[in-house]
């Protein structure tokens, strides 16, 4: 069996050596380097474009939205993004030109003879200012989306309470930080374009690049090449540098490669969103809710882009894993000049998650009630109902983590050891101890998986070796990996005679873009589906060709009656022999009874939910104000680990993300523009900053999924933040409603914490 | 920075001297301040001095009542030095905190001293020690107290044809102590926010005198003379720290930028100064 099991990497031993080509290691005979020329103003309008007379253009490809040969858009939801700014600039690093040159010299030499003259707007930089509505940026009043949840009697729940608690979090933007920057190849072809590239989701830039030139599905081709990270940064993004790259390639009549260096990076592609979460929870004494209002106002950025499904997640977690008869969640994203923000795992949920978790700390601290306790109290369990009413069926793993997490750190013990440190004095290095409780719905939201019916293949290669037909990209996780281990183990054959097609367009069927938490669980099952398939086809065929009806194929061979009859190998080359080759293309379909309705944003949002919860411990240098996280245990319930160390990695690497996100991660901001681009000055943790992890995998297979598989990719994402101010408000009592928990902010909460206690 | 750069790598400082007395040539050590400028296109120089392979830049010596440290030494040269470890630990302290391991393995003192920034990791430590440089140029040698050196923001007392040659610190005695405190949020790959060192002779909770130098609070690295002599011949009292945290974090003149606040930076500024003498409290009330 290879489920289960720590096999070695498919992609591993390239990576390791440096044989690995990513899209900077690749140069084309002919190509010219691309550069894009951005907007230094968040609002305004172009008045005039001047190219220096001095200067030798000739050998200089220039584009500007005039040679977009369609219309002016990056292909998405509302397609309302353009490509290059024909006039109006809606905000910083925003393309106007692009130009190509030989070498990166002449293209930097060309970059600095031209000039750009504006008219400048009054820009609109924050939520505050886009909701006080002074400058209308979008349609009447700003707001991109809007969503309504809402379930049982509010006011009703509100009179069954005995006290009402409110709270107001703020969550900031975050950069997905992949270590390999963006970067795209665009090569003219005979018959259309073919972009190599860095990224998630090859039919997404397929899909835009078929609009900007009009091509068929066969003339648009795209590859990706070995890629350095993604969470969610080259989810929607890379469209538009593809097209970049594919306009002056298309132009130049030349390959044309356009990488960003770290700082264009940050300052121009997208970010988390950045949001203001109110809470407004009643409850009883005894601590069960009895209602809940949340308002939630998302900055979308200067584009809608992928910011309503950002939303919508957002929404639909907003309650957190909690029972409460009467909800009433209100969602609004907004219009801002700033980049657009995007998508960035965990989408919408890690923002939520920490408003939530820290509205459940409120409310513990206000009555009296322990923390975990509280918890306890209103934990979702198998058969309760959601805020969107979905009840939960099956592989609600949601007690077991608690309890797993709480075990395994010693939860209570460091309660108490810590209880006693402060009764004996006064320290300087104060410890603290917090927990987070949370959950993740893997997949697309809603009818999002029925709609989008994901594609995947195997075909048997001439050598007798099953080969897996699917867009969902390697980017780091282990994609390859676990498909192939999924195939073995359906199909009956060993790991090692399990391969991967190239992620090239043209090769494979559109699974749904990298994204959501789907790829194990939605297109890991298609794939499963697929080799079903295939073992029937080649079983009955070998009944027949060995005159053995009860032929079974194990671990690569064709036994009957404890008898080896042959090899799939050579079954396979005898099936292509006589029928041709064998191939396989499944599709995915919801689970039957899986249903929701868009109008009224309610039922199944997602097939199932990934369950998790986390123990932080900190110590705060109340001289310095430093937080120093020293263990994170989480134990996550993911359905089943196809590979426990790939999905034990995602899980540490999502944990120490987030305490980058829940700590030190903050842009700064000068009129729209970020001034934080390099990685000296965004702060990101480094390795001696990652806190010990004790990481519990829990089992709670669901049905539908390949081999009891959910997902795994984002909620690693969402309890950190949480958990660690719930720990520093332990250590020092400090009540941190916005993050990060920098040293300059939690050092004013102390001060006005303290203000306030000398007051009373 | 164009294509077309020239670069001197001489064997001998002599010929650096000569080259240096005709050239507006940019002095590079171990380039871990000048590659990340060069990398950004931030840095407007065409002809570059290697001073790397001068070899008269390199070693540590103990020369009895001080230590003389090439120029050219790196971190990792101090972090191992048996002579820095014993004579100099807040210099150990320092070079641990620089960047990562990689920049200590490459980066060098005098590179430090000459980049001039006001967050330069080991320039406290260099003010607190009253250090003095010896700067040569074929005019000859001479010797300048490192606290006079820098003489505004990114602004030296060096001459365009002058060097860095060396740099000597007096060995820390017996009865001295000495202490080094960076404060950058991470633990590594950090520029610092405020960056402390502090060198005194104390004697049964009397701090007969201390010498507090500090660093990326004001446009250069500094030496809060006022609170010294606040603290000078006093006994450290619960009082006293107090009076020297309050003191320190006026006498600094830190701004809000990238990495922190004037406010954050002026108050954790005074916490670590009263860190350090608590801790002389901690240690003579222990048993001296």
């Amino acid at each position: 069996m290879a489920v289960g099991q720590n096999v070695l990497r498919k992609e591993g031993v390239e990576k390791l050596t440096g044989a690995a080509r990513y899209i900077d290691d690749i140069a084309l005979e002919g190509m010219l380097y691309g550069k894009t020329i951005r907007s230094p103003l968040a609002r305004g309008l172009i008045k005039s474009i001047s190219f220096d007379t001095d200067f030798d253009w000739s050998p200089i490809t220039v584009c500007d939205w005039r040679d977009i040969p369609g219309e002016n858009f990056v292909a998405l939801i509302e397609n309302d993004q353009p490509l290059l700014v024909a006039r109006d600039v809606r905000h910083a690093e925003e393309p106007i030109l692009l130009i190509a040159a030989e070498s990166r010299t002449l293209v930097e030499e060309a970059a600095s003879r031209i000039r750009i003259e504006y008219e400048e707007l009054t820009p609109v930089l924050s939520i505050e200012e886009s909701l006080d509505c002074r400058e209308i940026i979008y349609g009447d009043d700003n707001v991109f989306k809007r969503f309504l949840i809402a379930r049982g009697e509010v006011d009703e729940g509100i009179n069954q309470g005995d006290l009402i608690i409110e709270g107001c979090y703020r969550v900031p933007h975050q950069e997905q930080l992949y270590i390999e920057p963006q970067g795209m190849i665009a090569i003219p072809t005979d018959t259309g374009m073919t972009v190599l590239g860095s990224m998630q989701c090859p039919y997404y830039v397929h899909k835009a690049l078929k609009q900007l030139f009009n091509l068929s599905d066969e003339q648009a081709v795209v590859i990706q090449t070995m890629t350095g990270g993604g969470f969610g940064g080259k989810e929607e993004y890379p469209s538009m540098i593809a097209c970049h790259a594919a306009l002056l390639a298309h132009k130049a009549q030349r390959p044309v490669k356009i990488i960003y260096d770290r700082a264009e990076d940050i300052a121009a592609t997208t970010k988390r969103h950045p949001g203001v979460i109110r809470h407004r929870t009643a409850v009883t004494r005894d601590g069960r809710l009895t209602a809940s209002e949340i308002d939630i106002v998302l900055d979308g950025g200067a584009y809608v882009t992928l910011t309503p499904v950002v939303l919508s997640r957002a929404a639909i977690h907003a309650l957190g894993p909690y029972r409460c008869e009467n909800v009433r969640i209100t969602a609004r994203a907004v219009a801002t000049n700033t980049p657009p923000n995007g998508a960035f795992r965990g989408f919408g949920a890690p923002q939520v998650a920490f408003a939530y978790e820290m509205q459940m700390e409120k409310i513990a601290l206000r009555l009296g009630i322990d923390p975990l306790e509280l918890r306890r109290i209103n934990m979702l369990k198998e058969g309760d109902i959601t805020a969107t009413g979905q009840q939960l069926r099956w592989s609600v793993g949601s007690e077991d983590v608690l309890n797993a997490a709480v075990e395994r750190s010693h939860f209570r013990e460091k309660q108490e050891a810590i209880q006693i440190e402060r009764a004996s004095g006064d320290s300087r290095k104060r410890r603290g101890v917090g927990l987070s409780f949370f959950f993740h719905g893997a997949g697309f939201t809603g009818s999002g998986e029925a709609k989008m019916k994901a594609r995947a293949g195997i075909e048997i290669t001439d050598q007798g070796r099953a080969r897996v037909l699917s867009s969902s990209t390697e980017i780091g996780q282990g994609t390859q990996t676990i498909f192939c281990q999924i195939v073995a183990d359906e199909l009956g054959i060993g790991f090692d005679d399990v391969e991967i097609e190239e992620t090239d367009t043209s090769r494979v069927p559109d699974s749904g873009p990298t994204v959501a938490s789907r790829t194990c669980m939605v297109v890991g099952r298609v794939i499963q589906l697929a080799a079903r398939e295939i073992k029937e086809k080649i079983k009955r065929f070998a009944a027949e060709l060995f005159g053995a009806p009860e032929i079974d194929l194990m671990e690569g061979r064709f036994v009957e009656g404890g008898k080896v009859l042959a090899s799939f190998a050579e079954v396979a080359r005898e099936y292509a022999a006589q029928n041709g080759k064998l191939k396989v293309e499944s599709q995915y379909a919801s689970p039957m009874g899986v249903e929701w309705d868009d109008d009224s944003y309610s039922g199944d949002a997602y097939p199932a939910f990934s369950w998790g919860a986390e123990v932080a411990e900190v110590e705060v240098d109340m001289d310095t104000f430093e937080v120093s996280v020293l263990k994170i245990t989480t134990a996550q319930d993911i359905g089943r680990a196809i590979h426990p160390l790939l999905a034990a990695g995602q899980i540490e690497g999502g944990t120490l993300q987030a305490v980058g996100y829940g700590l030190t991660e903050e842009l700064v901001w000068d009129q729209g523009r970020i001034v934080n681009r390099m990685l000296t000055n965004y702060i990101i943790p480094t390795s001696m900053d990652a806190p010990d992890m004790e990481t519990v995998i829990v089992e709670k297979e669901y049905p539908h999924g390949p081999f009891g598989a959910k997902g795994v990719g984002e909620l690693p994402m969402d309890g950190a933040a949480p958990a660690i101010a719930a720990a520093v408000l332990n250590a020092t009592g400090a009540f941190v409603s916005e993050i990060p928990v920098t040293p300059e902010r939690l050092m004013m909460i102390h001060e006005g914490t303290r203000r306030e206690s000398n007051e009373d | 920075m164009s294509g077309n750069s020239t670069a001197h790598s001489p064997r001998s400082l002599d010929e650096a001297y000569e080259i240096l007395s005709h050239t507006a040539a940019k002095v590079i050590a171990g380039g871990t301040d000048l590659m990340v400028l060069m990398n950004a296109r931030q840095l407007d120089a065409e002809e570059f001095l290697d001073i790397w392979r001068i070899d008269e830049l390199r070693g540590i010596a103990d020369e009895g009542d001080a230590l003389r440290i090439g120029a050219l030494a790196t971190y990792t040269d101090l972090i191992r030095s048996p002579i820095i470890q014993k004579y100099a630990p807040a210099l150990v302290a320092a070079s641990r905190m620089v960047g990562a391991v990689q920049i200590q393995n490459r980066g060098t003192l005098g590179g430090n001293i000459v980049n001039a920034s006001p967050a330069g990791d080991s320039l406290p430590v260099l003010a607190a020690y009253d250090a003095e440089l010896e700067i040569g140029s074929r005019r000859g040698l001479r010797r300048l107290d490192f606290n006079q050196f820098y003489t505004g923001y990114r602004r030296t007392a060096l001459e365009a044809d002058e060097l860095v040659v060396s740099v000597r610190v007096p060995k820390l005695k017996a009865d001295e102590r000495d202490f080094f405190c960076k404060v950058g949020t991470r633990r590594a790959q950090a520029i610092s926010k405020t960056v402390m060192a502090v060198k005194a002779k104390t004697e049964n909770e009397i701090l007969e005198w201390i010498r507090v130098g500090v660093g990326s609070v004001a446009p250069t690295v500094v030496r809060a003379y006022k609170t010294e002599s606040l603290l000078a011949g006093r006994a450290i009292t619960a009082d006293l720290v107090e009076q020297a945290r309050q003191s320190i974090s006026l006498e600094v003149s830190p701004i809000t930028d990238l990495r922190s606040t004037e406010h954050y930076r002026r108050r954790v500024t005074g916490n670590v100064l009263a860190r350090f003498l608590r801790e002389v409290i901690d240690s003579d009330g222990a048993g001296i």
